[in-house]
């Protein structure tokens, strides 16, 4: 295009310009549409060819992860199951009980529930989701609407009686707090953090606090899985790009073998080798490097952890690094060595800055892989060994809070773009090399 | 919905004829448990013989059970429920019936009387019906012990000596969650079993608790799945391990692991069936159910696991082990010599405050 107009004006000669001295090609058409033409047929090819895939991440990936996100913040419960009541807080301060006009909307609005097909009823979720806030709601919300049928005016008292939890400004408090569609009190927990009795957000007491210390844990282990598998794959990849390809590939296979074994297998050779009457710790105690009676831990807890996610991510290390040592021509360090380096120097000045590539596409490979896996934690990390997933896949399964599971989750993942952010600011993508 | 069960009951209670006649397109039910030995016993306590009376029926196994809660809600949500029957646990059934996921059991309509004419909420043992729920089997979390780690005149013999380092010294492998280790060291502190739950509703139960377990900190090693407890224990890396009495069961009789089980405190919970709501086959799940939880049925399963079944009735039709041949009624948790001190785990009450308590017992776990 811009060579269009360019040449609009200094180019006016011959058959390829028409009557108002603009560019045509051959069959008469002007330059800019043809040019324009081809230019969309090639983008529409480049769109067809990437379609399918781009429809299958949208599917899978791009939909999945903002349902997920929109779980963390919505927040029908309380506003499907209780209007009239919501309605009738509207004046309540939250501060000592309110009044009888509450109790009669909650009683209207618990006997219109107990109408709809099993299916539709709201008040079991109701109670699920208060119970997250306040414990033992969900039992003073499923035991009441059982008597709901038999209550008569005073209301307040009648609900007082059937559990005491109604007798308490808490649970009204929660209740008005949370009606409302969309919430932020599951991100509040994810940080540890509740609402005070004047509604004011405040740090959880402390024997309640997990989820911060955890994720810094997960990032802590994460950075020290990183820096182990550099540590070992370094050397190792070093070797093998100085071996002939034959060699080389025969010993690509020792360094992948962990791909390809399963991972129950992997675990149970953990478990025989590191456990306290494990292989390597009867070996220590023969050769006489500990007493029989201190044998060392490094099982079901952090340690297990790195050791087996080291032994797991070390070929998304060594792979990186292969492929651009591989590249590295050995004439440059000869050619250090000659112009008087000694070998460390030239290892460190030449050689070293030429691998940072891999170093970087390998870490960030490893560190992102590890800051969520799940599975290898649960098996070997005892408790000190657990990370942020394992917390998040309890929540999934077991607890079934998928509120708050999803805001540890969305925590999680913006966590993890920013520090790629991070990373590419510093480093540059640009210069990562994967394989 | 409830004359529809009507109808079902009484079709499977008059005779399997009245229903060959409607039932002859081919049926596949998904049936979802947990796997391994458990599954197996109920293939060949239950399945088999009722498929072989309905040879229209295949049933398929799924061992789902473990994360049963999250795909029923997610079946649920995607309105395609696959699943025609689940095993699950108490708890996890309350919140799923809360949540309208799974179907409300009339027992009396749906399920067979004792053969004396019992009807069923009498004759399943006291307080094991729930509101969505139809218990089969009665499973205990015991105290295991390797008696080498102790002099032979100095045995274990109480949850309170599981709180004893300065008499039992050695490493304890306990279960990574709060349930049972919350109650024992309660007990362990001279709380009556039946007051455990009433104290632990209390910030104060739950402070005394946690102070208790403080005493044994050092000493513990968590455990999360249930194989891992007796191979702790087999393996000599624990003296004391708490674990399912199924397990230790198989581990001490099967493979002749060297270990004793405390019945002391053993906390004793239901395992059972639920329905999903809006299944596929629901009068052949109905007839299936009718005849698994049957006094017979139940009694068969414990030949081929040490789990007590869930009817009074059954009890005294308990017999010997299919393979072993060794005599199944003193392995129950439910026989009278194991029953003395049991702890009657309080679902409601874990899932009211079992959030709270799960966190808590998780970063203290940490600390």
């Amino acid at each position: 295009m811009a060579m269009a107009d360019a040449t609009q004006d200094d180019v006016q000669v011959g058959d390829t310009t028409d009557k108002r001295g603009r560019l045509v090609t051959s069959d008469g058409t002007p330059l800019r549409r043809a040019l324009e033409r081809s230019m969309r047929r090639r983008k529409l090819t480049a769109f067809l060819l990437v379609a399918p895939l781009l429809a299958f991440i949208l599917i899978f990936f791009a939909f999945p992860i903002a349902q997920m996100m929109w779980r963390s913040v919505d927040n029908p419960q309380v506003v499907d199951a209780l209007p009239r009541t919501l309605d009738a807080l509207q004046d309540w301060d939250g501060s000592g009980m309110p009044d009888e006009p509450v109790f009669a909307a909650l009683h209207a609005d618990m006997m219109e529930d107990l109408d709809r097909p099993r299916r539709e009823q709201k008040i079991g979720p109701l109670g699920i989701r208060l119970n997250y806030e306040l414990s033992a709601a969900r039992g003073a919300i499923s035991r009441t609407s059982r008597q709901v049928p038999n209550f008569e005016a005073p209301y307040a008292e009648a609900f007082g009686d059937a559990h005491r939890l109604w007798g308490q400004p808490e649970l009204w408090r929660v209740i008005k707090r949370e009606g409302r569609p969309l919430t932020p009190a599951y991100y509040i927990a994810a940080l540890d953090r509740e609402y005070d009795e004047a509604g004011n957000i405040v740090k959880r007491p402390e024997n309640r606090q997990i989820y911060v210390n955890l994720f810094g844990r997960t990032l802590a282990l994460s950075v020290a899985i990183t820096f182990m598998t550099f540590l070992l794959g370094f050397p190792i990849a070093y070797y093998l790009s100085i071996l002939p390809m034959r060699y080389a590939n025969l010993l690509m296979i020792a360094v992948l073998l962990p791909f390809w074994t399963s991972l129950l297998v992997r675990t149970s050779a953990w478990i025989v080798l590191l456990q306290q009457q494990g292989v390597l710790n009867t070996l220590f105690v023969n050769i006489g490097l500990i007493g029989d009676d201190n044998r060392l831990d490094l099982i079901y807890n952090q340690t297990g952890t790195i050791i087996a996610m080291t032994h797991i991510l070390l070929p998304f290390m060594v792979l990186p690094l292969y492929s651009v040592m591989r590249t590295i021509p050995p004439s440059y360090m000869r050619a250090a060595k000659s112009l008087g380096a000694t070998p460390t120097t030239a290892f460190r000045r030449v050689y070293f800055p030429q691998t940072l590539p891999g170093i970087g596409a390998g870490g960030v490979l490893v560190f992102i892989i590890s800051i969520g896996y799940y599975i290898t934690p649960a098996l070997v990390g005892g408790q000190s060994g657990r990370m942020i997933s394992n917390e998040i896949a309890r929540h999934i399964q077991q607890s079934l809070n998928w509120g708050l599971a999803a805001a540890l989750g969305s925590m999680l993942l913006v966590g993890v773009l920013l520090l790629y952010w991070l990373f590419n600011r510093l480093v540059g993508t640009d210069s990562l090399k994967f394989g | 919905m409830s004359s529809k069960l009507k109808m079902v009951a009484l079709s499977s209670a008059v005779s399997a004829m009245a229903l060959g006649a409607a039932a002859d397109d081919p049926v596949s039910l998904t049936i979802v448990s947990w796997g391994g030995a458990y599954t197996a016993s109920q293939v060949r306590a239950y399945h088999e013989p009722w498929m072989e009376a309905n040879p229209h029926v295949t049933i398929v196994n799924d061992d789902g059970s473990a994360n049963a809660l999250a795909s029923l809600r997610a079946q649920a949500q995607a309105g395609n429920v696959t699943w025609d029957l689940v095993d699950m646990l108490p708890s996890d059934a309350q919140l799923a019936c809360d949540e309208g996921i799974i179907m409300p059991i009339d027992h009396d309509e749906v399920l067979a009387a004792a053969p004396d004419g019992t009807p069923p909420t009498e004759d399943f043992l006291p307080g094991s019906l729930g509101e969505c729920f139809i218990p089969q089997i009665l499973y205990s979390t015991v105290l295991t012990v390797r008696p080498d780690a102790f002099p032979e005149d100095a045995q274990p013999t109480s949850i309170a000596d599981l709180f004893d380092t300065e008499n039992f010294p050695g490493r304890r492998a306990l279960q990574d969650r709060p349930g049972t280790n919350l109650e024992w060291a309660l007990y362990a502190d001279g709380v009556d079993p039946d007051e455990i739950y009433d104290v632990l509703a209390t910030p104060e139960g739950v402070d005394r608790a946690f102070a208790k377990l403080d005493t044994i900190k050092d000493d513990i090693i968590f455990w999360s799945e249930g194989a891992q407890a007796p191979q702790l224990l087999a393996d000599g890396e624990v003296a004391f391990a708490t674990g399912y009495n199924g397990r230790m069961f198989d581990a001490i009789e099967v493979e002749g692991m060297n270990a004793e089980i405390i019945w002391d405190g053993q906390v004793v919970e239901w395992d059972g069936w639920v329905v999903p709501a809006d299944g596929d086959n629901i009068d052949a799940v109905m007839d299936y159910l009718y005849f698994a939880t049957d006094t017979q049925r139940l009694a068969d399963q414990a030949q081929f696991i040490s789990y007590g079944p869930a009817r009074a009735s059954s009890s005294e039709l308990v017999g010997q082990h299919a393979d072993l041949g060794i005599d199944m009624a003193p392995h129950m948790p439910s026989a009278p010599e194991n029953y003395f001190a049991p702890i009657i785990l309080d679902n409601d009450f874990w899932v009211d405050y079992g959030d709270e308590l799960r966190e808590r017992f998780a970063n203290w776990m940490l600390q």
